[in-house]
């Protein structure tokens, strides 16, 4: 039975229904990030500056984030908001809008730490040689501060992907719904399809998020020496 | 707004009862997250064979996927190859495959900040390799690491709000199923994020409290 | 004072020791007797700090043999734990452990290793401290005391094991010039004792009043071994020449 098992993967349009769950997801995760950072580059720059209360309201915003669980955003937005405000969001936009907050509020952290190590005297000696303001962020600060966020910005952004597991619950039929939906249809004839099923999303999981942290331990690294 | 506080009364006891449920997966989860990096960073330390390829696999496997399928693998996958086990036990072996790896990082990076000096020295006092581990590698590796210990304890209290998934009532489960029945959205969501105040920010000031307390005697302030 | 006499404690014997393809220690021989004091001397490089750290096994060697007490540190069965209680060994920046008071440093030898009373090692622990002046620093942690201070705890801790030889690798280097004093007067308090000691220093006046004998080391090669006196008036080797010539303005 086990050996047969496998074969329910590999039945008519299964792997291609998975495929599309997996883009679903991964669309999630793409413009979350792309948001995210888009945000959090500004929230990095708002968190340099020397006002107390900017400071205050920056650091309230990421905490907010960190001692709330994601998932629990997800339904404040998905219920929460919706009911509130008394309007229809799908699954998909209520994780973009979450996934893009939250990315905003660690990216943000992220780019602080850059712009906080860029060593002073930089500064001094990118204006001793005549560069104009925008000139010293161009060629002198900001490949520098992107070097030093790059690690964990593509750290956060394993984190993001691994996270967008948690849309199935909110609705969204991403890859572990389309799984789910899968096993539900086989379980009869297969009595080991959740096995299966599952142990390949598991895999592709780890198909995208593996190469990712490798890519920010070795950029880690390299910015060590 | 009007807050139902009615409703909020007559549903508290429900969830007093999955703050503790979350309370403890999360407790549990922790420990033996703790336990088993303990043990990898170990085995990685003394570079024991074949162990220590495992160990490698097991920490990029952890970390590379979502506690979500995870879980789903555990108790779904699992059970129907005969491998069964209860929602709870299923729920803490979930945290802890996943914590195990995170804090397996932690000690090994605690561990590898430990100067080759030290090590001398406590050889040359006649240490075994498991009395140096004890009583010069570890403390130190603990005080340089705290803080990633710490982060990985909220990190898991916070990732139990998942195991609600796999049918257990812990807050965000009864959450789903209060809203579900009742359509307090508002009172429901409100208890949820109150609940979980109540659990992470103590957790978070004893911790802090912790770090400092480890890190005295070698940092000092 | 002459103490060739007396029973050979320590014996090296065409040692070699090699980096990958680098050879740093290139057959030295060695009796130490028991209660000299031998005092290492050479310039930087030339394997001082390599020749303690094989009599400790804190290095793998390549040939040759050592002995200690009679019994051979060389190949896979040497039981290290036993023997490195017996050799004290005092590191150039102190390394106590950062996490322990001084007393939990000094302790953790004589307890967790040699499994004696605690009692009795503490009142030793407390004879030793009063010794180096610091029975009023028991409690404190490495990060409160000074270096000297730091040395001389390590002294200590080295010291309560009961060890038969102390080797100790130029522990003043790392010292402000006005406590190096605090921490030669304890070595040479325990030479007068009657310990049997190694020592690398770059402080000449130091190895001449202390050493029985001065080993000069150049290039991994024993250059010279005389009496102090004789080393430092009148140098049978020119590298030796060269070197005393280094520290004179
Ligand atoms: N771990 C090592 N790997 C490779 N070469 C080493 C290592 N340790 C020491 N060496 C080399 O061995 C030689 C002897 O080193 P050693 O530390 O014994 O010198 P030393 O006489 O103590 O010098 P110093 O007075 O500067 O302390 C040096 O040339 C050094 O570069
Ligand atoms: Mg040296």
């Amino acid at each position: 039975m086990q050996n047969l098992g496998i074969n329910v993967l590999f039945e008519g349009t299964t792997l291609q229904r998975l495929f599309e769950g997996l883009m679903m997801t991964a669309g999630i995760a793409f413009i979350s990030i792309i948001i995210g950072s888009f945000l959090g580059i500004g929230m990095g720059l708002l968190r340099t500056s020397k006002s107390g209360i900017v400071q205050f309201i920056c650091r309230f915003y990421l905490e907010v984030f960190r001692i709330i669980p994601i998932l629990v955003w997800l339904f404040i937005v998905y219920f929460g908001v919706t009911n509130a405000l008394d309007i229809h969001l799908d699954g998909e936009i209520v994780a973009v809008i979450v996934f893009s907050l939250w990315g905003a509020a660690e990216m943000g952290d992220i780019v602080r730490g850059a712009l906080e190590s860029l060593p002073k005297h930089q500064i001094e000696s990118g204006k001793a040689i005549g560069l104009s303001f925008w000139g010293l962020y161009r060629y002198v600060l900001i490949p520098q501060a992107v070097r030093r966020m790059l690690p964990g910005a593509i750290n956060l952004s394993t984190r993001m992907v691994k996270t967008t597991s948690l849309v199935v619950m909110i609705g969204v039929i991403d890859v572990i719904k389309v799984g789910q939906q899968i096993i539900e249809r086989s379980v009869i004839k297969v009595p080991t399809a959740s096995f299966w099923v599952y142990g390949l999303i598991f895999i592709l999981y780890f198909i995208i998020c593996y190469p990712l942290s490798k890519l920010s331990k070795k950029l880690e690294a390299k910015w060590e020496n | 707004m009007d807050i139902n506080w009615q409703f909020i009364i007559s549903t508290l006891p429900l969830y007093q009862k999955a703050a503790w449920i979350t309370i403890k997966l999360g407790f549990w989860g922790t420990l033996l997250s703790l336990i088993i990096g303990l043990v990898c960073s170990i085995i990685l330390y003394f570079r024991i064979k074949i162990l220590k390829e495992l160990v490698g696999i097991y920490v990029e496997l952890s970390r590379n996927t979502p506690l979500l399928i995870q879980l789903f693998f555990l108790y779904f996958g699992l059970t129907k190859i005969g491998i069964t086990m209860s929602e709870t036990t299923c729920a803490i072996i979930g945290l802890a495959f996943l914590g195990g790896s995170y804090m397996s990082e932690a000690f090994r990076s605690g561990i590898e900040a430990v100067s080759k000096t030290q090590i001398e020295s406590g050889l040359s006092i006649g240490l075994s390799q498991m009395q140096l581990i004890r009583y010069v590698i570890l403390p130190q590796a603990f005080a340089v690491t705290m803080p990633s210990l710490a982060a990985n304890c909220i990190f898991l209290f916070k990732e139990t709000s998942i195991v609600g998934a796999i049918a257990i009532a812990e807050l965000m489960h009864v959450t789903q199923d209060v809203i579900g029945m009742y359509y307090q959205t508002f009172e429901s969501l409100f208890m949820l994020v109150v609940a979980y105040l109540i659990i992470i920010l103590p957790l978070s000031f004893l911790l802090t409290w912790l770090e400092r307390k480890v890190r005295y005697a070698e940092f000092g302030n | 004072m002459n103490k060739e006499n007396h029973q050979v404690l320590l014996e090296i014997k065409d040692l070699h020791k090699e980096y990958d393809t680098r050879t740093v220690l290139d057959g030295i021989h060695l009796r130490v007797h028991k209660g000299e004091v031998i005092v290492v001397l050479g310039p930087s490089g030339c394997g001082k700090s390599t020749l303690l750290r094989c009599l400790n096994g804190l290095e793998s060697i390549q040939g040759g043999d050592i002995q200690f007490d009679g019994e051979s540190l060389i190949g896979p069965n040497v039981d290290w734990q036993k023997t490195r209680q017996k050799i004290g060994m005092v590191f150039q920046n102190y390394e106590l452990f950062p996490h322990m008071t001084v007393i939990e440093n000094i302790l953790l030898g004589p307890i967790k290793v040699q499994k004696r009373e605690k009692k009795e090692v503490m009142d030793q622990a407390t004879q030793l401290l009063e010794k180096v002046g610091l029975s009023d620093r028991k409690d404190s942690y490495p990060r409160q005391l000074s270096g000297g201070q730091k040395q001389r705890i390590a002294i200590v801790r080295a010291l309560c094991m009961n060890p038969e030889i102390m080797l100790f690798d130029e522990v003043t280097a790392a010292l402000d010039p006005e406590m190096v004093r605090e921490v030669l007067d304890v070595i040479l308090g325990l030479a007068k004792q009657g310990m049997t000691m190694m020592i690398v220093t770059h402080e000449m006046g130091f190895a001449q009043a202390v050493a029985d004998r001065i080993l000069f080391i150049d290039e991994g090669k024993v250059c010279e071994m005389s009496e102090p006196k004789e080393f430092f008036t009148n140098p049978k080797t020119e590298r030796a020449q060269q070197f005393l010539n280094i520290f004179q303005f």
